[in-house]
């Protein structure tokens, strides 16, 4: 497979934090490195900090599976993760760093007459908003991916599926260093080791934050916290619907190429490419309960390894190497929660769950946007946290059921 | 995981499906409740990172629902004080 470029040798700074900024972001996730460089690219905004408790990408941008898709079912969906489509695809060059981008095709595997018809009916709905999707059938699905088992034997045999061919997958360390490099280099401090533990208020306004590392004044402070979004929330009393739980990953042993697409299986929760290296990367479901503990149950992964070798028989003698979890931050719509809060200039960007990795360059643009004029970008507007009172959910748990 | 079933005793997480946060109850009169007031019960359960009180069923067991504290960090399970949960 493709050599990956050597990266750079300086990718930032360790700046100490200065005693105040324009804008504090918090958490060093793709998405707060993505709005602190588009904060300071198209909107000039650069007294800028964004504080990370831990290393720089070491929460879920380091722990996710990297599907990147546009085919989810709402036209507000449809809308945002196609305009993150078109980002990815300028994005190695616009932040001159080769993110190995792929768009080796994202294949959505159905196993019940119920999934059929969301598959057929998503497709459908895919083709109105102009974003390419295709209905395979079980010989098709074959054809485009020979090593899936097809058979009708099996517990859960394959009915058909959906195809996205400008879907894939991209390197998840490297867009973090790389929109973290740009933005270091546009005057942006990134600093690590910096956990926000309060917030520093003058009535209804929010004024600095406090840390570990002593009280940093801010004009505005936007949230981009993940899983730790509803602690973070808490500290000012903002109640969020958001709940935190356990999603896992593994990996295997390096293999020569033998997958060349993304297969995912709600169904079944298989998901599964094989990285640039030689990898394959599997996806499992989300553990059941809330927790903060970035670490799952092995029955989760002992489930999901079994669907996936019934799925893929050739598979059957990989060795595992490494399991992990992240904590995803899950929404009752399946939908992200991004926008203005009833504190005055804090914003949050959060409930992107277990699909947010493909979201990154299009939520920092927006959030980006929506910090700078005080304001919703029109692409996030329908997914503010009012939704909830009003009624006007963006329900996705077909197009995003557990994975990715 | 093991999970303190307050008839069985201790038992593999397997065993059991998770009911989620003990939820706030059904507003006496939904007739009186506002918009906001009703999001809340629909939409919002605690989400701690510590001690949270939840619902969890022994469906390969006894089939009964108890509750517990769990430490959302730690996993610890601080068990129900009462068996009726
Ligand atoms: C196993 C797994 C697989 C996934 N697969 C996919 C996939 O295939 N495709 C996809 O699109 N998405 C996927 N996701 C989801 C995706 O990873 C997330 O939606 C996305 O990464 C969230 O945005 P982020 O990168 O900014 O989050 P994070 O990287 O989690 O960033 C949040 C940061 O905030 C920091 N933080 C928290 N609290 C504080 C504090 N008090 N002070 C300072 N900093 C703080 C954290 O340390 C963390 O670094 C997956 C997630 C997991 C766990
Ligand atoms: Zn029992």
């Amino acid at each position: 497979m493709a050599e990956p470029h050597p990266h750079p040798q300086q990718l930032w700074r360790n700046p100490e934090p200065k005693h105040s900024y324009d804008v504090v972001i918090v958490g060093a996730g793709g998405h707060g490195l993505a709005t602190a460089y588009y904060l300071a690219k198209n909107h000039g905004i650069r007294n800028v900090a964004v504080l990370e408790r831990g290393w720089l990408a070491g929460g879920n941008m380091a722990r996710n599976t990297t599907v990147i898709r546009s085919n989810y079912l709402w036209d507000e969906s449809a809308a945002i993760y196609e305009f993150s489509l078109k980002l990815w695809e300028g994005l190695s060059v616009e932040l001159d760093y080769d993110l190995l981008f792929s768009q080796r095709g994202v294949l959505g595997l159905t196993h019940s007459e119920h999934q059929v018809r969301e598959g057929k009916r998503r497709v459908s709905a895919n083709q109105l908003d102009g974003i390419d999707a295709e209905w395979l059938t079980p010989e098709e699905v074959k054809a485009f991916c020979p090593i899936v088992n097809i058979s009708p034997e099996v517990r859960y045999p394959v009915l058909g599926g959906t195809l996205q061919r400008r879907g894939g997958i991209a390197k998840h360390d490297y867009v973090a260093w790389a929109f973290a490099r740009k933005a270091d280099e546009l005057g942006i401090d990134l600093i690590q080791n910096c956990e926000v533990t309060g917030f520093d208020l003058d009535g209804d306004r929010v004024i600095g934050v406090h840390t570990n590392r002593g009280l940093i004044a801010a004009g505005k402070v936007a949230l981009c916290a993940a899983g730790h979004s509803s602690a973070l929330a808490a500290m000012v009393g903002l109640d969020l619907p958001i709940q935190t739980y356990p999603l896992q990953a593994l990996v295997s042993e390096l293999l020569e190429p033998v997958l060349n697409c993304v297969v995912l299986s709600n169904d079944i929760h298989v998901y599964v490419s094989q990285a640039h290296k030689g990898e394959l990367v599997m996806g499992a479901g989300m553990d059941a309960y809330n927790s903060y503990a970035q670490r799952g149950s092995p029955h989760v992964i002992e489930y999901q390894v079994a669907a996936a070798l019934e799925l893929f028989p050739i598979f059957s003698r990989v060795h595992v190497v490494r399991t992990w979890a992240g904590i995803v931050d899950v929404t009752p719509d399946a939908s992200p929660i991004v926008g203005l809060t009833r504190i005055e200039n804090l914003f949050i960007n959060c409930g992107w769950g277990t699909g947010g990795f493909k979201a990154t360059p299009a939520a920092g643009w927006t959030y980006a946007h929506t910090i700078a004029q005080g304001q919703p970008h029109p692409l996030t507007a329908p997914f503010a946290l009012e939704r909830f009172t009003t009624g006007a959910l963006v329900d996705e748990h077909g197009a995003a059921a557990v994975a990715h | 995981m093991l999970i303190p079933c307050p008839w069985c005793g201790d038992r593999e997480e397997v065993e059991f499906r998770y009911g989620g946060p003990v939820p706030m109850g059904y507003p006496p009169d939904p007739q009186t409740v506002d918009d906001a007031a009703w999001a809340r019960y629909l939409y919002y359960r605690p989400n701690p990172k510590g001690a949270l009180e939840e619902r969890w069923v022994h469906t390969a067991g006894c089939r009964r629902w108890f509750t517990v504290t769990r430490d959302t960090v730690t996993n610890e399970i601080t068990p129900a004080t009462d068996g009726s949960g």
